[in-house]
C-alpha cells in the first residue's frame, strides 16, 4: 500500500511569525482518491494544500509527496512539483501568452517535450475541457469560467500524478461555477488524485472520497460524505454546515 | 487616453467667455512688449506707415491684429476633427519655432557647407556611443535590479551601493572621474570608451529602479503558478516576469533612451568629435555660434522624434495580449 500513497502528512505544523496556521495535521491520499477539504476561511485549508508542493512551508513534522521528502534544504523541489498539478482562485494563467502556449510551455520547458507534441497534448486536453476554439486567444479575451479551465488543461498537460484546487470557483459567476464544477467531475470520474478546497459541497457529495473539515489550523473531522453531511459528531462542524447549507 | 465620458462637452474654445478672455490677454500682453521694432511691425507698415513712428497707434494696431488673429485660430481651429487640430497646432507651433530661429540672421549658406561634416561624424559618433551605452546599461540595469531584488545581502548591498552611487552625482563628474581617475589606477583609457563606460553606469543606475519597479508590479500569482508549474528562477523571470514587466517599463525607457541620448553630449567635455563638440567648434572660428548651435538643437530633436516612434510602435505591439 506504500507505493500509493501520493501524498503524506505527518505531524505538520506551520507558523507566520508567532501565529499557529496548521496544528498537528495527519493526511494520507491515496493514489485515486478524492479529497474535499472545506472550513471557514482563515482556518489554514489553502495553506495546507500549498505546503503540500512546497509555495508554502511548514515548520515542523513531514510531508512526503510522491515519494520525496518536502524540506528546506531540498534541491529537487521541481521534482515534485512536475508531478503536483495546482489549480489558483485566482486563475494565474500567463496574460502573454495564448491559451494554447500557456499550455504548451509546462511540458516544452520542464519535460524538454518536442514543440509539436507539445502542441498535440495541449489541444487534447484543451478538448478534454471543452474549450479548443478557444486556442489561439489570448487569456483576456476569456470569461472566467474559461479561463479556469485553461488553467486546468494546462495543469493536466504536466500529466501530474495529483491536482490541487485551491477554491477554484470562489471567484466566479454562479453560472461559470458549473462548467467548472463539471469539468472537474469529468477528472474524478476519470480517476484523478485531487485535494479541492472548495465551498461547493453539491460537489463533494458528488465526487469526494472523503470529506475533511479544517478549523483554526486542525483537521476537525473527517469522513466519507454520506456520514460527513448526514451525521457530523462535532459542534463546530455542525454549526458550519448549518450556516452553509441553509440557503 | 485619459478617461473619455460618453457625453460630448461643449467646446471651450468655443465659449463666448473664453474666447473674450483669451483675446483680452493677449491684447494686454502684445500692448505691454512694445512690438513696433520687431517684424511684425514691418508687416504692418503699409497700415501705420513707419512703425517706429506711429506711436501708440501703431502699437495698437498690431496688438489688436495679433489678438484678434489669434483668437479666430483657436476658434477655427475648435471646429476641427480631432486628428486635423492635432496636425493644425503642430505646424503653427512649429512655423512659430522657425520663425524664432530667422531671429538671429542665421547664414545658410554656412550651414549647408558644415552640415554633412557634422553629420557624418558628429551625429555618426553620438548615435554609436548612445547605442552602445543603451545596451551595456540595459545589461547592468537587468542585473542590479534582480540583485536588488534577491535576499543576498552581498548582491543587495553592491548593487544598492550602485544605484546611489551613480544616481547621486552629476554625470559631468563621472565622465571626468571615470576618464581622468582610470589612468590613475594604471588602466589608460580612451576618451570614447571613457564616455560609455560612464554613460552606460549612470544610466543603468536609473534603469536599474525601471526594472525593479516592473518586475515588482507583476502580480505574486504569476510566481506561484510559474513555481508551481516546476520552472525555476531564471526559467520563471526570462519568460513570464520579464516579457510582462516590458510593456509597463517601455514608456519610461523611452524617456530614458531620449535623455541618455541628450546626455551623450556631456563626453564632449573630454573631447569626444560628438555632436555638440563639434557645434561648439565648427561655429567658434567664424562665430557662427548660432548656426551651428540650431542646427545641432534640430538633429538632436530629429531623433529623439525616432526614439518616440519607435517606443510608440512598441507599446502598440505589446497592446496585442491586453485588448479585449
Amino acid at each position: 500500500m506504500i507505493a500509493d500513497k501520493i501524498i503524506e502528512a505527518k505531524d505538520v505544523s506551520k507558523w507566520y511569525g508567532t501565529f499557529r496556521v496548521l496544528t498537528d495535521i495527519n493526511l494520507t491520499v491515496g493514489k485515486g482518491e478524492r479529497i474535499v477539504i472545506c472550513g471557514p476561511s482563515g482556518s489554514g485549508k489553502s495553506t495546507l494544500i500549498r505546503c503540500f508542493n512546497r509555495l508554502e512551508a511548514h515548520q515542523e513534522g513531514e510531508i512526503i509527496v510522491n515519494g520525496i521528502r518536502l524540506h528546506n534544504r531540498m534541491r529537487n523541489v521541481a521534482e515534485v512539483r512536475k508531478h503536483v498539478g495546482m489549480v489558483f482562485q485566482q486563475f494565474n494563467l500567463f496574460p502573454h501568452m495564448t491559451v494554447l502556449m500557456n499550455c504548451m510551455v509546462g511540458p516544452m520547458w520542464i519535460k524538454g517535450v518536442p514543440e509539436a507534441a507539445a502542441r498535440k497534448t495541449a489541444l487534447r486536453f484543451l478538448e478534454r475541457v471543452r474549450i479548443p476554439e478557444q486556442a489561439n486567444k489570448y487569456p483576456v479575451r476569456l470569461s472566467g469560467g474559461q479561463q479556469q479551465r485553461v488553467a486546468i488543461a494546462r495543469s493536466l498537460c504536466m500529466e501530474p500524478a495529483v491536482m490541487l484546487f485551491d477554491e477554484p470557483t470562489s471567484s466566479l459567476d454562479p453560472e461559470m461555477v458549473a462548467e467548472v464544477l463539471e469539468t472537474m467531475t469529468s477528472l474524478a470520474r476519470d480517476g484523478m488524485t485531487m485535494v479541492c478546497v472548495t465551498h461547493e459541497m453539491g460537489f463533494a457529495r458528488a465526487v469526494a472520497d472523503r470529506v475533511l473539515f479544517m478549523d483554526s489550523g486542525r483537521i476537525v473531522e473527517e469522513g466519507k460524505p454520506q456520514d460527513f453531511f448526514t451525521n457530523p459528531r462535532h459542534e463546530r462542524t455542525k454549526l458550519f454546515l448549518s450556516q452553509i447549507l441553509s440557503h | 487616453m485619459l478617461y473619455p465620458d460618453t457625453v460630448e462637452s461643449e467646446v471651450l474654445v468655443h465659449k463666448p467667455w473664453f474666447v473674450v478672455s483669451i483675446f483680452a490677454v493677449v491684447l494686454a500682453l502684445c500692448l505691454i512688449s512694445n512690438l513696433t521694432g520687431t517684424a511684425m511691425g514691418e508687416l504692418m507698415r503699409p497700415v501705420i506707415g513707419d512703425p517706429l513712428q506711429s506711436g501708440f497707434y501703431g502699437r495698437f494696431a498690431i496688438a489688436l491684429f495679433i489678438a484678434v488673429s489669434f483668437c479666430l485660430n483657436v476658434v477655427l481651429i475648435g471646429f476641427a476633427p480631432l486628428k486635423v487640430q492635432i496636425a493644425v497646432v503642430w505646424l503653427e507651433t512649429l512655423l512659430l519655432f522657425i520663425a524664432f530661429s530667422t531671429t538671429f540672421n542665421l547664414s545658410l549658406p554656412f550651414i549647408w557647407e558644415k552640415l554633412p561634416f557634422l553629420i557624418t561624424q558628429g551625429l555618426v559618433t553620438t548615435i554609436y556611443i548612445s547605442a552602445i551605452s543603451i545596451f551595456f546599461a540595459s545589461l547592468i540595469a537587468i542585473v542590479a535590479a534582480v540583485a536588488k531584488l534577491s535576499n543576498n545581502g552581498f548582491a543587495y548591498a553592491i548593487a544598492s551601493f550602485y544605484t546611489s552611487f551613480f544616481r547621486g552625482m552629476p554625470l559631468l563628474m563621472q565622465v571626468y572621474l571615470i576618464y581622468l581617475g582610470l589612468p590613475q589606477l594604471g588602466f589608460l583609457i580612451d576618451a570614447v570608451p571613457a564616455g560609455v563606460l560612464a554613460l552606460s553606469l549612470c544610466v543603468g543606475a536609473y534603469m536599474t529602479e525601471i526594472f525593479r519597479s516592473g518586475i515588482l508590479s507583476i502580480d505574486r500569482g504569476q510566481w506561484e503558478a510559474s513555481r508551481s508549474m516546476g520552472f525555476g528562477f531564471s526559467l520563471t523571470m526570462r519568460k513570464i516576469i520579464l516579457p510582462q514587466a516590458l510593456p509597463i517599463i517601455i514608456p519610461p525607457m523611452g524617456n530614458m533612451f531620449i535623455a541618455m541620448l541628450k546626455d551623450s553630449s556631456l563626453v564632449s567635455a573630454i573631447g569626444v568629435w560628438e555632436l555638440t563638440f563639434l557645434a561648439r567648434t565648427l561655429g567658434q572660428s567664424t562665430f557662427n555660434h548660432m548656426e551651428m548651435l540650431i542646427t545641432a538643437a534640430v538633429i538632436y530633436w530629429l531623433m529623439s522624434i525616432c526614439l518616440e516612434l519607435i517606443q510608440s510602435r512598441i507599446e502598440r505591439h505589446f497592446a496585442r495580449s491586453k485588448a479585449r
